[in-house]
Parts: structure tokens; sequence; C-alpha cells
């Protein structure tokens, strides 16, 4: 799959969802350090992160973000050019009418917050509006979820497995459904800002 | 693997069970509702939402564990240490400082981790006989298991003694139970002056009055709408100068009542109600 290729409509999407585990941490530091901060849709982000560690984690993100990144609270609206990471020891999903609803439902995979949550409920939302991007992890966590979001009509985005630190979740997430594009990191990016 | 829930078959079911059972769900997040429901459909082997509203219609048995389904019983002991910490250097000082005896209402108390964890804490601090506790959940299945506990040995380890050793007890948390073949038992004297009953915070209403309250992430399964009415209930449930605890993410600035209320520490999320 080239990049020459692309031909995604501006218009197409209204939300980024983005999946991983710990090790993504660089990736995605990668990813808001380059992302054109023009960048107007909403990007919810559910990491697996120590369940005990409940600061640290926006601030470390925070420091090369071109994006504003928060840990929203529950029933937080939602607004555009925003990073809404899942806070520690929660689910994060979007709730029809716009808003963040978080919960304390048991772990899935082992994993609060768990990606296929907040896949599953933007993909319910944003439909087919909705781009999903899985990195790097390690565990099948996201693969259920990006399933659901293809099914909607969404748009899927899987790391490039070779590059990653650990290949399980996009592997998963490739096997579970028919991704639309295999990409390393810096594609990744090229993607989200010719969305702008 | 079950197909998509439509919110019109979600209101269907609401609508069967305020009729039939006069519980009112209309108003709880749909994310985590409708997440509740599909999880019950698969584990209980229902088909679908056709088949669910009928045998919910007619078997009370059958909604019965449906709202034991229903309703999300997963908690710690001692979750977020650092509040804990909170409440005994300073929450309840403060309120021991003007009154020999105070009174706690836990809402929605689930399996009764965190009443435990108060009562332990009392009990550290020489408070236990000066505290009178109510303990409320909607599920009367829950509080029936949340009065004479028995948790997991591997829960035990590797979430609530580690919060207890985060919060700093002075003791070890091994000392509050009984192990019996991989289940812990707790020490049910810690409890004795615990009056655990059953309370719907859409349609209970006031019981009492308190010192303080905790609601932590219970409300985190209602719509805005019905947040703003139970935090006028609890308002109306606490003394002046009162405390109100609530959830790490949960937030009280958007309801009507956030101005009647001061914040003590907004990281914790401890309030002190300050109108009336």
């Amino acid at each position: 799959m080239s990049l020459q290729n692309l031909n995604i409509d501006k218009s197409r999407f209204k939300a980024v969802v983005i999946g991983g585990s710990a090790g993504s941490f660089q990736v995605v530091t990668k990813i808001l350090a380059e992302i054109n901060p023009g960048f107007d849709l909403p990007i919810f982000m559910a990491l697996h992160r120590l369940k005990h560690v409940r600061n640290g984690f926006v601030e470390a993100l925070m420091l090369k973000s071109k994006l504003n990144i928060v840990e929203p609270d529950d029933k937080e609206s939602i607004k555009r050019g925003i990073v809404y990471l899942a806070p520690s020891n929660y689910h994060m999903s979007v709730e029809l009418g716009y808003k963040i609803a978080l919960s304390t439902e048991e772990m899935i995979n082992n994993s609060r917050p768990a990606i296929d949550v907040t896949f599953d409920s933007a993909s319910y939302v944003y439909k087919n509006k909705t781009l999903g991007i899985m990195l790097t992890g390690a565990n099948k966590d996201g693969a259920w979820g990006m399933k659901r979001l293809k099914d909607r009509g969404g748009f899927a985005i899987v790391q490039e497995p070779s590059e990653c630190t650990i290949d399980t979740m996009p592997t998963a997430a490739i096997k579970a459904t028919q991704v639309d594009m295999i990409l390393h990191t810096s594609d990744i990016i090229k993607v989200l800002n010719s969305l702008v | 693997m079950i197909e998509d829930i439509e919110i019109g078959e979600l209101r269907t079911l609401c609508q069967v069970i305020q009729e039939k059972y006069k519980y009112d769900f209309n108003n709880y997040a749909i994310s985590s509702f409708k997440r509740r429901v599909i999880r019950f459909l698969e584990l209980f082997k229902v088909p679908n939402m056709t088949v669910l509203i009928e045998k919910i219609k007619t078997d009370p048995a059958f909604f019965k564990t449906f709202m034991n389904e229903l309703t999300v019983n997963v908690t710690e002991m001692f979750r977020d240490p650092s509040l804990w910490r909170d409440i005994r250097d300073k929450v309840l000082p403060n309120l021991f400082s003007t009154q020999e005896t105070i009174k706690i209402w836990h809402a929605g108390c689930s399996s009764g981790e965190e009443v435990y964890s108060m009562c332990i804490l009392l009990k550290e601090n020489g408070w236990l006989d000066n505290v009178k506790i109510w303990a409320t959940d909607i599920d009367e299945n829950i509080l029936a298991k949340a009065k004479a506990p028995k948790y997991n040995m591997k829960n035990m380890f590797e979430v609530n003694e580690k919060n207890y050793i985060r919060y700093g007890g002075t003791g070890k948390l091994s000392d509050y139970y009984k192990e019996e073949h991989g289940v812990a038992h707790m020490d049910t004297s810690l409890v004795s002056n615990v009056t655990y009953r059953t309370h719907d915070l859409v349609k209970s209403g006031i019981f009492n009055k308190f010192d303080l309250i905790l609601c932590r992430n219970v409300m985190i399964y209602f719509n805005q709408q019905l947040q703003n009415e139970v935090f006028k209930l609890f308002h109306e449930s606490l003394f002046n100068y009162s405390y109100f605890i609530i959830g790490s993410k949960e937030t009280l600035i958007w309801s009507e009542i956030a101005g009647k209320f001061i914040t003590i520490n907004q990281e914790e999320k401890i309030f002190k109600k300050v109108k009336e």
C-alpha cells in the first residue's frame, strides 16, 4: 500500500481513535510532535498504562505535543483539536451527544483502559467517519474494537508490525479485520496531516 | 457475537423495566448501559433483544439476575490511596475537632470494599466507636455479599494489599481477614456500626443527614441530567459544613448545586457543603 495512492477525502472523518500499549509512548510522542497544530478533529487515545500512577503521563506527552492533551472528566463535552487520553484505571467511551463517558467496568484482556471500549464506542457514535489507528502493543486488546470500527464503515490504519517493538496488537488487528492501511509511523503522520 | 443494539431497543427495554419493576434506567449513560446489556446477552446466551425483553416481562427471577449483572460491581479497597490519606489526615480530624460522633453514607457501596477500607482506617485511628455508617446499593444481591464479604485472594494481594500499603496503614491488611481456600473472609466485627440497606439513587430520596458522603464512580453510569438530580439529593442529605467525596474523574461543576460547595481538594475530589 503506497501513500501516493492515498486519496482520502478531508471531510470524510469526524474523529480519530488511537490505541497502543505502554510501549507506544514514543510513537505517540512522535505523532503529537509532528502533527499539524491546525489539526481540528478530536483524538481519543486509549493507551495501556500503570493503574496506580494517576499523574505524569499527560505532562510527559505535552512536552512536545502540538495539540492540547487532557485526561477528561466524566461527561466532559468533546471539542475539536483536543487529544483525550483515557485516565488510568478507567475505560473511556464516547457517549451519544458528543460527551466523554468513563467507567470502572471489568478489565478487558487485563486492561483498563481497554482499547476495545474506546474504539467500539467511538465508532458507534461517529460511524463511518471514524479513523482508527492501532500502534505497537503487547496484547490483543483493540483487535475486536478495530473490527467493530470496520463493520461500521470506519477507516482502519495499523502500524507496520516490523516497525513495532512488540507487534502482537497490530498483528491481532490485521487478523481480526480487513484493515485499510499498514503504515510506518512517518506515514501515519502524513495521513493525519493530509486531513488538515 | 451479538450484533449491534439499536437505541430504540434499549429504550423499549427501559420502558418495560420501568412499567413492570419500577426501576428507571432511562437516564443511565448509553455507552456503558449498552455494554452491560450486550455483556448480559452473551453471558446468558440470550440470542437477541426481543427475547431479552420478553423474558424480562414474564420472569421476575430472570430480571433479578439481569439487575445483578447490569450494575457494575468492580471496586477496590483503598482505591486512590492518596484520597484515603486525606480522609485520615484532614477530613475526619476536621469533623472530630467539633463533634464527638459522625455519620457517614457510602452511596452505591457495591461489594463493600470501600466500607471495609473506611472501617479499617477508623479502627487504626481509634475512631471506630465514634462513627455510624450507612452503606447502600440498588442491588440487594450485592448488599448481601457486602455484609459478609469473601474477597478472592488474588485480588487481595494484587490490588487491595498494594493500595493499603500505598495508603500507609499502621498494620497489615491480613490483620483484618482470615484466608480459607483462596478466599479472604473479612473480619465482620469491623462493620458492627454499619447499616446496610437497599437504596435507589434515582427514586429513593433522602433518608438521613450525614457529615460525610462518599459516592465514587457510581454517577459515571448516569447521564448529566440524572447526575444533576442525584447531586441535589446528596446536597440535601448533608449537614452544612460537611464533606462530599466523588470519584477522581467525576465533577460537579456543571450541576445546579455547584455553587453550594467549595473545593477542598480538586485532585482527590473532596468538597465541602457551605450553603443550604
